[in-house]
């Protein structure tokens, strides 16, 4: 999704510039200034290099400024000296001039110094704070937030997006100053010692200006279009990569290359156009140079002659023409700022987008900080996962259950189970209706509180990096290793974790990846147990387990733990059928509740599914 | 088999250090790609670059001229013709400067179309390459590090062909003729200003070396937070449900303010190499000087060489006094040297990356290719009344086996589905077996079930019948041929493949369908989807067959994907299927849905079924109970429950097939 454009500096310093693209036109109605205030907000405690760096920045410019100055006068003293030779007070002269010149440099040495330095702990400073705030907001977010924005998206806002603005920021500081400062000196310069001649310049500006904004512009605008059209590209070289089992079982190598070998000509063609457009920069830059540097030959040579050299001298002729290149080049750097900071600004955008958001479930004023007990109650809940939908995603849900009862709940996909369950932790808050937990609404308790009560085992459940010890710790940060040990034992994870070379602190690795299915949603069910909950909340936490383990977590659920009510999300009749209650989900509504013999009788689903299963034999 | 892939790294984690030795001979290789394809381009661009070069040192001589030849004169008045000598002169800078603009201009279109079609060409030889390789490639790698060379390394290849590779010749050429003319002027100076670039590039050295080090602790750093991020963004529903956010907090701050410093360390001498490579040069150009001054001073005969003297008589070292006029000249050209040096220095970590980076290419491109030594190809048939086969042009239904043998005659074999594994082993490396001496029998129209746990090898079968991997030992026979001397394509095209994993491509979920077979008609292509029961659900669609797909159809279910698969398998119609069935994900009732689908298409075949559910095995010709690779059980659904061994068991749901 993201390209590296390279822009290159009149100075040969070369930017690397991460272009986010996107597909999405930015929102207009916002204005862009209050986002970029969102963003500066983040500055922080590193207000102070902020502002030192650009000063040093100007220190370090008029530094440069006057240099010429020093290297003109320089230059026209041995002018001067060219017929009748050198003496020695003629080189004390010198040597005063030469360490004034040296004084400078250094100087100025130290001031790009300081400014390099602070311009780094600036924009360091203000990438880290974005991403403290970014990440801190995050943590704030509801599952409704995180669903808005999902959760790749974060992490781009996270990182490229971050990054781009870490760049411009330090790209920013250091050009927005230095730019325009160079260049007013330079003309002030150029007008002092050219006078009338120095309206070259003048003129050549909005010429010049012209045509590298109108490149700039152009330029953008399509590289824009090819973006898209190369992120296509990638994305059907990504689809080679995950199907080329696809592709050569089916025998479609050549098919495939045609294919690409059309879109990668596409791409290349529209790149081609657009980096031609590009490439008129530097003839333009050199054609205003050159304009400049014959017109002012030309001019000022006569006016020396003419006037005998009174009114300018050689030394004036060359300064002016230095000072010509400079205006000439900040121009060139103003295209570029120009460049960078229209392709920050959908990485502004982004980012203050999350900052900006609030978070839509809130704590009560008053909070209650205790759950009495397991008893859940749904009254005409109704709930649609954003208002613009259409359909409900829950309608009229009526329940009741008592602590300590075991709830089965099945239904094809989409039939909304999940949905169900999230009300009870409050994951999401309810359209119409209400939840109640331990009798009271789930909007009066504190979201902790409610939350360590009731314990979820997530359909798409994440282990994290670290050891198993670490992950189970998420349940209860203070467990002994004997409670550890002896919810996994509840869990039927101690034995596969007891078979592991480290046991216990065996590392699990990101996303889990180095434990199996089964394995992964024991250790899972394990973290839960050891909040302690009142109400525990198996999301088809156990579809990848078998069967006679399933049955045996179940079975040490009804002893272990008889008061935590317990619901069991499940696409097996088995893992539900023993549930005190069971709940038939069906296209958001609730199609039976009953045991299993209740609903045999009367439930068409469940009679239909069991039987397709019963066929089977009891797997899956 | 890596069945998981992890989630590659992002960008900034690859690489880490760069050292110029281990990109040893990349560059000639890339060079040489690079001109033998585009050699007139490049040598335009080079003529084009010598012309800018010379131009740029020409222009200031001539103005040097202005001074001494006309102004100066004419001052003293002794150049009555002054305003004569001006204007030719300022031609002369005119023409100089046009060409040196056409030069540029034609240059920078050029290199313009150069450096993308080259980057182009490499992505074209990228992607035909990767279509080349064996798929033990994809499974022994990681896809985001093949998708890497795709994006990053190509990028940095252009940043090198279009930027460093074209500013290092410019460099070059600029230099050379800057030191030339600096030697004609006086050696003694040139001295002073060689020993301040070496200075230069010596800090450079320094700097750089020690800017790598923070470079690479920024890397890390990066790596470290970035993989955090996604890990947390990713786990954020989990983060919520634990109440864990605190936490979360606690060690994100920790690595983000290592990341920060990391980062300012950084980015501290990136910001600095510049002004400090500047100042240094304009130090030097005082030192010039005085050293030139203090030359004069003390008279001391300036050495020079030259080709032509003033007096036009040919020399090639000169002895003379140094002027200030020479000074003067000189202090102009070394800003130049200094300020060229400056940029060099600037670009050479850019180099190193883009060579790591094409380095990166050219492995991936040196990978060995899937190899294919067979002979037998498939070919349409007929069979007329006495059960001769012939070949036929146009697809018939009938496929048969076209051996050609060495005295140049040629046999046809009826395409029959008989499918024989004798005493196979196999491996993924040779060190491991993952498939001990299983023996399958599989006769025209049966169906074979292969069932056990994960890892058990069933997958490792199918993959060996369609040779995407070789056996090590044994023999797998098509029709009594060895599946060695029939051509992979053909065999592959003989085989129809539903995968577990669906990978629908970009396009309409009719040009999904007709991947199977790309001259299908759309009438065929319908009656695809109704034999694999897609047909209700696509028609259902917004736009029916001609809803575009995307990002692997995830706007579709899993078992809408499954389906379109299944119809994908449909239409190529090949005489022997394997199945590897869909997975728990999918709720019962769509199960069966996909289950009516896949019955419809195993009539008349040879199938070999990697059965998930047991359902699809009953009424199998033969189950193969298969475990740690080895056949443990096999026979028919009823034998199995009869022996009541590992497959009773799986029956009676004690085990669970993963």
């Amino acid at each position: 999704m993201n390209k590296k454009y390279t822009i290159k500096e009149t100075d040969g310093q070369v930017l690397n510039v991460v272009v986010h693209r996107h597909r999405k036109k930015p929102n207009k109605k916002t204005p862009k200034v209050g986002k970029l205030k969102t963003i500066l907000k983040s500055v922080r405690e590193y207000k102070k290099p902020s502002l030192l760096a650009p000063f040093f920045v100007a220190l370090e410019s008029l530094m440069e400024c006057i240099m010429p100055f020093v290297i003109a006068r320089l230059i026209n003293y041995l002018q001067a000296k060219k017929d009748v030779g050198m003496n020695a007070n003629d080189m004390r002269q010198l040597i005063i001039i030469s360490v004034i010149l040296l004084l400078l440099a250094m100087l100025s040495l130290l001031f790009g110094y300081l400014a390099g330095r602070f311009c780094a702990i600036a924009s360091c400073g203000l990438a880290k704070n974005l991403r403290r705030d970014l990440y801190h907001q995050v943590q704030e977010f509801s599952f409704e937030n995180i669903d808005k924005f999902s959760s790749s998206s974060l992490v781009t806002r996270l990182t490229t997006d971050v990054n781009n603005i870490q760049m411009a920021y330090n790209m920013g500081i250091r050009t927005a100053i230095r730019v325009p400062l160079m260049m007013t000196f330079s003309a002030i310069m150029a007008f002092v010692l050219g006078g009338r001649v120095a309206l070259i310049f003048l003129a050549l500006i909005p010429l010049i200006g012209i045509v590298l904004f109108t490149i700039v512009k152009c330029a953008m605008g399509r590289f824009n279009k090819v973006f898209t059209k190369y992120d296509a590209l990638n994305a059907s070289v990504q689809e080679n990569i995950n199907g080329i089992r696809v592709v050569k079982a089916y025998v479609r190598e050549d098919f495939e290359k045609e294919k690409f070998k059309k879109a990668a000509d596409d791409v290349c063609e529209n790149f081609v156009a657009a980096e031609k457009i590009v490439a008129w920069n530097s003839p333009t830059m050199q054609f205003a140079m050159y304009t400049a540097t014959i017109l002012v030959s030309l001019i000022v040579s006569r006016i020396i002659i003419t006037t005998h050299g009174t009114q300018m001298n050689v030394g004036n002729l060359t300064s002016l023409l230095q000072y010509g290149i400079q205006i000439l080049s900040s121009l060139m750097m103003l295209s570029m700022i120009f460049v960078i900071i229209s392709m920050s600004i959908p990485s502004i955008e982004r980012i203050s987008e999350v900052l900006s958001e609030q978070s839509s479930l809130t704590n009560p004023a008053k909070p209650l900080m205790e759950v009495k007990n397991g008893d859940v109650e749904f009254r005409n809940v109704s709930f649609k996962y954003s208002a613009k939908a259409e359909k409900n995603a829950l309608s009229n849900i009526n329940l009741k259950i008592k602590s300590g009862e075991t709830i089965g709940i099945i239904g094809g996909t989409g039939s909304s189970k999940t949905t169900l369950v999230n009300l009870i932790s409050r994951l999401y808050d309810t359209t119409e209706g209400e939840v109640l937990v331990g009798g009271k609404n789930v909007k009066q308790y504190d979201l902790t509180t409610l939350r360590n009560q009731v314990a979820v085992v997530l359909q798409k459940n994440v282990l994290f990096s670290g050891t198993i010890k670490e992950n189970l710790r998420w349940g209860d940060k203070n467990a002994t290793d004997e409670e550890l040990i002896h919810a996994c034992k509840l869990a039927c994870a101690d034995e596969f974790i007891e078979s592991f070379p480290d046991k216990y602190d065996t590392m699990i690795d990101q996303g889990g990846t180095n434990v199996s299915g089964g394995q992964k949603q024991r250790l899972c069910i394990a973290r839960a147990l050891l909040k302690h909950p009142k109400i525990l909340i198996l999301d088809d936490s156990t579809s990848a387990v078998d069967t006679k383990t399933d049955a045996i977590i179940r079975r040490a659920f009804k002893e272990n733990i008889p008061n935590v009510t317990k619901f069991i999300i499940s696409q097996r009749i088995s893992s539900v059928m023993d549930a005190d209650k069971i709940i038939v989900m069906n296209d958001g509504k609730i199609s039976g509740v009953g045991t299993h013999e209740e609903l045999l009788n009367t439930n068409q689903i469940y009679r239909e599914v069991y039987e397709i299963q019963n066929k089977i034999g009891g797997a899956h | 088999m890596a069945e998981a892939k992890k989630i590659p790294p992002r960008g900034p984690m690859r690489g880490g250090g760069y050292k110029m030795s281990d990109v040893k001979g990349v560059l000639p290789r890339m060079l040489k790609l690079l001109f033998q394809n585009y050699g007139l381009a490049m040598g335009i661009i080079l003529g084009c670059l010598v012309i800018s070069a010379v131009a740029g040192i020409v222009g200031p001589i001539f103005l040097q001229q202005i001074t001494d030849k006309v102004i100066t004169p004419a001052l003293q008045d002794k150049l009555p013709t002054w305003e004569l000598e001006l204007t030719k002169l300022i031609m002369i800078m005119i023409s100089i400067y046009a060409v040196c603009l056409v030069a540029t201009t034609v240059q920078t279109q050029i290199l313009a179309r150069v450096g993308q079609r080259f980057l182009n060409k490499i992505r074209k030889d990228l992607f035909n390459k990767m279509q080349a390789l064996p798929i033990r490639y994809f499974d022994s790698h990681q896809h985001g590090e093949i998708m890497s060379y795709y994006t990053n390394d190509v990028d940095t290849i252009r940043q090198f062909v279009t930027q460093s590779l074209i500013q290092f010749i410019s460099t070059f050429l600029s230099l050379t003729f800057v030191i030339c003319t600096m030697i004609h002027y006086s050696i003694w100076l040139t001295l002073v200003v060689l020993l301040g670039a070496t200075l230069m590039i010596f800090i450079t050295k320094k700097v750089g070396g020690k800017s790598s080090k923070y470079f690479i602790q920024n890397q890390k750093a990066t790596a470290e937070v970035e993989g955090y991020i996604e890990e947390m963004m990713h786990g954020q529903k989990v983060v919520k449900v634990f109440c864990y956010e605190d936490e979360a907090k606690e060690k994100f701050d920790q690595i983000n303010t290592k990341l920060c410093n990391a980062a300012t360390n950084a980015n501290h001498y990136g910001n600095t190499l510049m002004p400090i490579m500047h100042n240094i040069g304009n130090i030097f150009f005082v030192i010039l000087a005085i050293v030139g001054c203090v030359l004069i001073l003390n008279n001391v005969p300036n050495l020079g060489v030259m080709i032509f003297n003033d007096d036009n008589k040919f020399r090639v070292v000169g002895f003379n006094t140094l002027r200030v006029g020479m000074v003067v000249a000189f202090l102009n050209m070394s800003r130049q040297f200094s300020q060229t040096v400056g940029q060099v220095s600037q670009q050479v970590s850019m180099v190193a990356m883009a060579l790591a980076g094409a380095k990166r290419v050219f492995n991936f491109l040196d990978e060995e290719e899937e190899t294919d030594e067979g002979y037998v190809g498939l070919v349409y048939a007929t069979e007329d009344e006495n059960g001769k086969i012939h070949e036929s042009a146009k697809r018939t239904g009938l496929w048969a086996w076209k051996h050609p043998h060495q005295d140049g005659t040629v046999t046809y074999t009826k395409l029959k589905g008989d499918i024989v594994l004798d005493q196979v082993d196999f491996g993924y490396v040779p060190e491991k077996i993952v498939l001990h001496d299983v023996s399958i029998y599989a006769k025209p129209g049966q169906k074979i079930a292969f069932v056990g746990a994960t890892g058990a090898g069933k997958t490792t079968i199918t993959n060996l019948i369609n040779r995407f991997y070789d056996i090590q030992d044994g023999k797998i026979r098509y029709d009594g041929i060895n599946i060695n001397k029939i051509k992979k394509g053909d065999l592959r095209r003989s085989l129809g493949i539903v995968l577990q994993d669906t990978n629908l491509f970009t396009g309409t979920v009719m040009e999904n369908i007709r991947y199977g077979r790309l001259d299908a008609t759309d009438e065929e292509v319908y009656q695809a989807a109704k034999i694999a029961n897609a047909y209700d659900f696509i028609t259902r669609l917004p736009e029916g067959f001609n809803t575009m797909l995307t990002g692997d159809g995830t706007n579709l279910s899993q078992g809408q994907r499954q389906l379109l698969s299944i119809a994908r398998a449909a239409i190529a119609n090949a005489p022997v299927m394997i199945l590897d069935e869909a997975t728990s994900s999918i709720d019962t009732r769509t199960e069966a849905l996909v289950q009516k689908g896949t019955d419809e298409l195993m009539k008349g075949r040879t199938v070999f079924v990697i059965a998930h559910r047991l359902s699809t095995v009953q009424n199998s010709d033969a189950i193969m109970v298969l475990d740690h690779g080895r056949i443990i059980e096999r026979g028919t659904h009823e034998s199995l429950i009869e022996e009541k061994g590992t497959y009773y068991q799986l029956y009676t749901g004690a085990f669970e097939l993963e």
